[in-house]
C-alpha cells in the first residue's frame, strides 16, 4: 500500500505524462507513416498504385483527364503503394493528418 | 428453491473493453452459469481476404486485431511462406522476434492495466499505460506506426532497423524495466489487489486442458504450453521458457503476464545482441498453392491460421482461430460458482479480445 503512496507523491512532483494536444503536438518520428503524398509532376498515371492498394483508396483515370485521387478516409497508411510505384512519386509524410 | 435470474453482462459494460455479452444465470449473488452471446463486431474479414490477393491480405490480416496485429501478419506470412517454400533471411527472423515481443509487452501492459482498472485501481492502470507508451514509441520509431506496424511481408520484413535504433530500443527497455520494477510489486503484493485476485476464478488444470485453454490462461493453470518453444521465426536460437503457475486463479494469470513481461525484455535483449546483418527479405515469383496450418504464440495464446491456395493470386480459403475464441469455454467454467462482483475481474483476467475473435 505504501509503495503506491510513494508513487502518488512522485507523480505530484513530476512533469505531466501527457501533452495538451492539439495545442502541443509531438514531433513525429523520422520515417513514421503519417499521410500519403504524391508528386504529380512525376506521376505517369499508370494506375499500378490503385490496383495494388489493399483498401481501394486510390482512383487513377487517364481519360478524359489524367487524375489521381486519394480517399484519405479509406487509406490505411500501409505504404504498399509507395513500394510499388514505378516512378517513386509517392511518399509518406511523417506528419499525420489533422483537422485543418 | 430460489428462482434463478438472468442478467445481461455487456456488450457495453464499464469493465469490458470490447463487446461480448454474457448472460449470467444468478442464484442470489452467485453465478450459476454464463451463456456467451457473440456477434456484435463481426466484420467478415475472412470473406474479404478471399477477394484480395495474397500480398494485399498481409495488410488486411494485420487489421484483425488492434493489439497483436504484427503477430497476425507474421502467422499469415509464415503460412504463405511454407506453402511457397520460402525461408526468410536470418535478420528478418530476428526483427520478427523483436517486434513480436514488443507487441507482447504492450499487450500485457494493456491487459494488466485493464485488470487494475476492473477492480478499481485506477492509479495503477494509468501507471502501467504510461509505461506502455515507451513501447509504443519504440515501435513507432522502428517501424513507422504505433500498432499496425505493417512491416511483416511474405518472405521477410519490409523495413530494416538501423543499429542506432536498435540501441534506442535497448535504452527504452532500461526505462521500461525500471518502471516495471516500481509498479509490479504493487500489483503482486498489495493487500487489496490480492483480496480481489487470489482464489477468484479458479481454472483447474484438467478443466483447462479439456476446454482447450491457451496462452497465459493455460499456463496459469499449470499447462506448460508456449508455441515459442517450438522455435518459429528466430525463437529457436533464443532462450525461451514457458512461464507456468499452478494456482489457476486470476492472480496466477496476472503473475504469468508479469513474468512474461520480464521474459520479453530478456528475449528482445538476446535478439538485439545476436541479430545478424544481411538482407531482410527474399524475392519470389511463385503463387501460394496447397493447404497449410500456421500457428504462433500471441500475447493471449496460440493463434491458428488455415490457408488454402490454388496457385492463383487469390486464396481459396483463409480461416483464423484466435486465442480468445479458445479461451471462452474456459472462462465459462471459471464463472460458474463465482460472485457477481467478481465477474468483471474474471473476464478481464483472460485478456479477452472480441474483435479479433469475431474477425
Ligand atoms: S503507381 Fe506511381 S506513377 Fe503510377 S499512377 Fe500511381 S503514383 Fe502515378
Ligand atoms: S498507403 Fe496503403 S491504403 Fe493508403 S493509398 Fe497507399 S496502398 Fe492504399
Amino acid at each position: 500500500m505504501f509503495t503506491i503512496i510513494g508513487n502518488v507523491f512522485k507523480n505530484l512532483r513530476s512533469k505531466y505524462a501527457t501533452r495538451l494536444y492539439p495545442y502541443e503536438v509531438r514531433t513525429p518520428f523520422a520515417g513514421a507513416r503519417g499521410k500519403l503524398e504524391i508528386d504529380p509532376d512525376i506521376c505517369i498515371y499508370c494506375g499500378i498504385c490503385a490496383k495494388r492498394c489493399p483498401a481501394n483508396a486510390i482512383a487513377v483515370t487517364r481519360k478524359p483527364d489524367k487524375t489521381w485521387t486519394l480517399d484519405p478516409y479509406r487509406c490505411i497508411v500501409c505504404s504498399y503503394c509507395v513500394e510499388v510505384c514505378p516512378k517513386k512519386c509517392l511518399h509518406m509524410n511523417p506528419k499525420h493528418r489533422s483537422q485543418e | 428453491m430460489a428462482k434463478n435470474t438472468i442478467i445481461p453482462f455487456g456488450p457495453q459494460h464499464p469493465v469490458l473493453p470490447e463487446p461480448i455479452q454474457l448472460r449470467l444465470v444468478l442464484d442470489e449473488e452467485r453465478v450459476v452459469s454464463a451463456i456467451p452471446v457473440v456477434g456484435y463486431v463481426h466484420r467478415g474479414l475472412e470473406k474479404l481476404a478471399e477477394q484480395k490477393d495474397f500480398l494485399q491480405d498481409t495488410y488486411l490480416i494485420e487489421r484483425i486485431c488492434g493489439i497483436c496485429s504484427f503477430i497476425h501478419s507474421l502467422t499469415y506470412s509464415m503460412g504463405i511462406e511454407s506453402m511457397m517454400g520460402l525461408t526468410p533471411p536470418p535478420r528478418a527472423q530476428y526483427l520478427r522476434v523483436i517486434w513480436s515481443e514488443l507487441h507482447r509487452m504492450h499487450s500485457h501492459l494493456l491487459a494488466t492495466g485493464l485488470l487494475a482498472d476492473s477492480f478499481g485501481f485506477e492509479n495503477l492502470f494509468m501507471q502501467l499505460w504510461r509505461t506502455r507508451e515507451h513501447i509504443m514509441d519504440a515501435m513507432e520509431a522502428t517501424t513507422g506506426a504505433r500498432v499496425l506496424l505493417g512491416t511483416c511481408c511474405i518472405g521477410g520484413v519490409r523495413k530494416d532497423v538501423s543499429e542506432e535504433l536498435l540501441k534506442s530500443v535497448l535504452q527504452t527497455l532500461v526505462t521500461v524495466e525500471k518502471e516495471l520494477d516500481e509498479h509490479m510489486p504493487v500489483l503482486l503484493n498489495d493487500y487489496s489487489v490480492k483480496q480481489r485476485l487470489c482464489g477468484v476464478g479458479i481454472l483447474d488444470k484438467q478443466v483447462a486442458y479439456e476446454r482447450g485453454a491457451v496462452g497465459p490462461t493455460a499456463r496459469a493453470s499449470g499447462i506448460a504450453m508456449d508455441l515459442r518453444t517450438q522455435g518459429y521465426a528466430a525463437y529457436g536460437e533464443l532462450d525461451v521458457e514457458p512461464m507456468v503457475e499452478t494456482d489457476g486463479d486470476c492472480y496466477a494469470r496476472t503473475k504469468v503476464r508479469v513474468r512474461e513481461l520480464y521474459q520479453s525484455l530478456n528475449i528482445i535483449r538476446q535478439a538485439i545482441g545476436k541479430i545478424p546483418s544481411g538482407s531482410i527479405n527474399v524475392p519470389f515469383k511463385t503463387k501460394p498453392d496447397g493447404e497449410v496450418i500456421s500457428r504462433a504464440e500471441q500475447p493471449r495464446g496460440e493463434v491458428l491460421y488455415y490457408l488454402k491456395g490454388n496457385g492463383t493470386d487469390m486464396l481459396e480459403r483463409l480461416r483464423v482461430r484466435t486465442p480468445t475464441f479458445a479461451n471462452i469455454p474456459p472462462v465459462l467454467a471459471m464463472l460458474a460458482g463465482c460472485e457477481l462482483a467478481d465477474v468483471g475481474v474474471i473476464v478481464i483476467s483472460i485478456d479477452p479480445c472480441i474483435s479479433c475473435t469475431e474477425r
